[in-house]
């Protein structure tokens, strides 16, 4: 057993030519906000069909992301494997660091964002939102006492274990409130589904262990430290087990739909009519984003691979993105059905599907809450004891 | 009358509505004993905001406003309803998506038969408003006459009432709004819809700008009162001919309905 020394990051050029980097998105997304705020969601692609765009795509996909990023911390505390406790750090500032950033994009593409403070003084509890606001703030206080519990000095061992499975029940409960936020909508055909809360968890552990494979992929080679090839490939088998879930769940969640002839008209839009959303699913959600990275990764010698893992990480958060994609703005395109048995239409768009073409502003404050997310998480291991020195091998059990 | 840009604060025409609460109630009376001060003082406009708010928050609660659209009487060329919304409440549709819309008509052509006929289509006024259950801010209300209102003074703009409700029936307002009524005040980045001409309910119309222009065309085709009153026109209408709800599966129990489809 190799004893673990976490060490802050060393103040090198690329470390902060990274976080200069990040900067430069962050701040081109502040301009974006003040810009949006100014004249108005006119000026993004966003319309009164589809109210939700691709900022919300960006918040949901870094919400659900860093609910699963803390997948790593909860494998080392509460199901007590070894090799993973060194990582835990890091899984759990991933974690808070993905929310954050989500929450950013969300708060700041509101019609009224200058009233944020309207939402922590007036509360309705039969809406999911408001639970949601509960619930992330809450997630990032147990995370955040969760790394104070594994930093400090002198705690009890049943510190870290207590606080490890409170964020770990937290976080179940926090993804559960983010696909309800879509499953309780009973007006949309593409919605109204029981299964969006566990599909979203399921989501969660795939985009969430991508998203940390690729952070700590990427944070060791930049500092020079070790990242053992053993570790990573006990880390890419579970993204490919976490992958075949997913399948599983979306498998599961179209076949109940196609069993329902009301659900027809949506089920064919999305799997054969829906052009772009077709291609998405089709395409990127389920043969680039999870078919071909789960065949890699459970390849026996392409699995192993560090090129191969960074690949199909990248793989599993376009998939990721373009299901969400799907599920958000191809849920809207399709047009409520108020009239069953009817064809319809009007000067609102209704009976028809919905346009939408993401504007250039949108897309520049999603990438902005994705470098905030970064920037914290690059700046949390920069001035505290996240990423030990090395994270060899040397920890992991061997095969027997 | 019109005041370019103004935005009142704490104090409204029916068209926002504030709910009736402790904090509201003490704003609400130092607004109105600096009523007196407002008429000497500001534009006459301002003074007619500020007295109009007290009647705002008079729901009985014993009402229940509705509507009854007959799509038999609705010409497919006629718009007059929507046109007398868009003048009462200074909404504008120039034909594009991020235009608000807060009546529309909708053509339906029956996939089996063929046959065809024209409807408006506006906020259903549910009792079990979806969009009232998911508002985080509770900015979205039902009053206790059955009127579901977007409250302009805490809608942070999150459009998750636009998600939930079955009929399209809100819009996001997408730019700055110029031109104001004085009776329905708008704000850029708030959600709005229907709100059953609330401020000409409260003071005492009896009748909607929708229903009126409808008769004035003498298609008489919405009738509007209140379902619980078995003597009004309504529900003598309701209680002698059928009637349908929209998405009746949905068991939201709306406050308009519909004949003839």
């Amino acid at each position: 057993m190799e004893r673990i020394i976490y060490r802050e990051l060393k103040s090198t050029p690329k470390v902060w030519g990274l976080l200069a980097l990040l900067g430069v998105f962050i701040a081109a997304a502040g301009a974006v906000v003040l810009y949006v705020e100014h004249y108005g969601h006119i000026v993004t692609g966003m319309n009164n069909q589809i109210v939700w765009g691709l900022p919300h795509v960006f918040a949901i996909f870094l919400i659900v992301a860093a609910s699963g990023a803390l997948n790593v911390a909860s494998i080392g505390s509460v199901f007590g494997k070894v090799a993973y406790k060194p990582m835990a750090r890091l899984s759990a500032l991933l974690a808070i660091a993905l929310l954050v950033g989500g929450l950013a994009v969300l708060v700041l593409d509101l019609g009224r964002p200058d009233r944020l403070i309207v939402t922590m003084t007036n509360f309705n509890f039969t809406s999911i939102f408001t639970w949601n606001i509960l619930l992330y703030t809450g997630f990032m206080v147990i995370v955040a006492i969760y790394i104070y519990t594994q930093m400090a000095r002198g705690l009890p061992s049943y510190a870290v274990k207590t606080a490890g499975l409170a964020a770990f029940l937290w976080r179940l409960i926090l993804t559960t409130g983010t696909g309800s936020i879509f499953g309780w909508l009973v007006a949309r055909q593409a919605y109204d589904a029981a299964i969006m809360a566990p599909l979203f968890i399921v989501l969660s552990f795939a985009i969430g262990m991508a998203s940390f494979l690729l952070v700590v992929m990427g944070i060791t080679r930049m500092t020079g430290r070790a990242f053992g090839p053993e570790l990573r490939t006990r880390l890419a088998r579970l993204l490919a087990i976490f992958i075949a879930a997913l399948l599983y769940f979306t498998t599961v969640q179209h076949l109940t739909n196609i069993y329902a002839a009301e659900h027809w008209g949506v089920e064919t839009f999305i799997l054969r009519d829906g052009g772009i959303y077709t291609f998405l699913f089709w395409g990127v959600q389920v043969l680039i984003g999870g078919l071909v990275p789960m065949g890699i990764l459970f390849h026996p010698t392409l699995g192993k691979q560090a090129r191969m893992v960074v690949l199909s990480s990248l793989l599993v958060i376009a998939g990721g993105f373009a299901q969400l994609y799907v599920i958000v703005i191809g849920g809207q395109a399709f047009p409520l059905e108020i009239f069953p048995g009817y064809d319809v239409s009007s000067s609102f768009s209704d009976g028809v599907v919905n346009a939408y073409t993401p504007s250039m502003l949108e897309l520049i404050l999603g990438l902005g809450g994705v470098a905030l997310a970064l920037a914290i998480t690059i700046i949390g291991m920069k001035f505290l004891r996240i990423l030990p020195n090395s994270l060899s091998d040397a920890n992991v059990a061997p095969k027997t | 009358m019109n005041i370019p840009g103004l935005k009142p604060a704490g104090s409204c025409g029916g068209g926002c509505a504030s709910k009736e609460k402790g904090a509201d109630v003490h704003r609400r009376d130092f607004l109105k004993s600096g009523a007196a001060l407002a008429t000497l003082t500001l534009a006459p406009g301002v003074t007619l905001m500020a007295m109009g708010n007290g009647v705002a928050a008079k729901a009985n609660p014993g009402v229940r406003w509705g509507l009854l659209i007959d799509a038999g009487k609705c010409p497919s060329d006629c718009n007059a309803c929507v046109t007398a919304c868009s003048d009462e409440h200074g909404w504008e549709n120039n034909g594009l998506d991020t235009d608000p819309q807060w009546i529309r008509k909708v053509t339906l052509k029956d996939r089996e038969t063929g046959r065809e006929n024209s409807l408006p289509v506006m906020c259903q006024h549910c009792e079990n408003p979806p969009c009232v259950d998911v508002c985080p801010t509770g900015a979205s209300f039902k009053r206790e006459d059955g009127i579901v209102l977007v409250d302009r003074h805490t809608c942070i703009g999150c459009r998750y009432c636009m998600m939930a409700c079955p009929f399209k029936a809100r819009s996001f307002l997408h730019e700055k709004v110029t031109d104001q009524k004085v009776t329905t005040p708008r704000g850029k980045g708030t959600v709005e819809g229907c709100n059953m001409c609330v401020h000409k309910l409260d003071r005492g119309d009896g009748t909607t700008a929708c229903v009126e222009a409808c008769n004035a065309t003498g298609n008489n085709a919405m009738i509007f009162g209140d379902m619980n009153d078995p003597d009004s026109d309504i529900s003598k209408a309701l209680a002698s001919y059928p009637s349908i709800e929209l998405r009746a599966d949905l068991k939201l129990n709306l406050g308009v309905r519909y004949q003839n489809i």
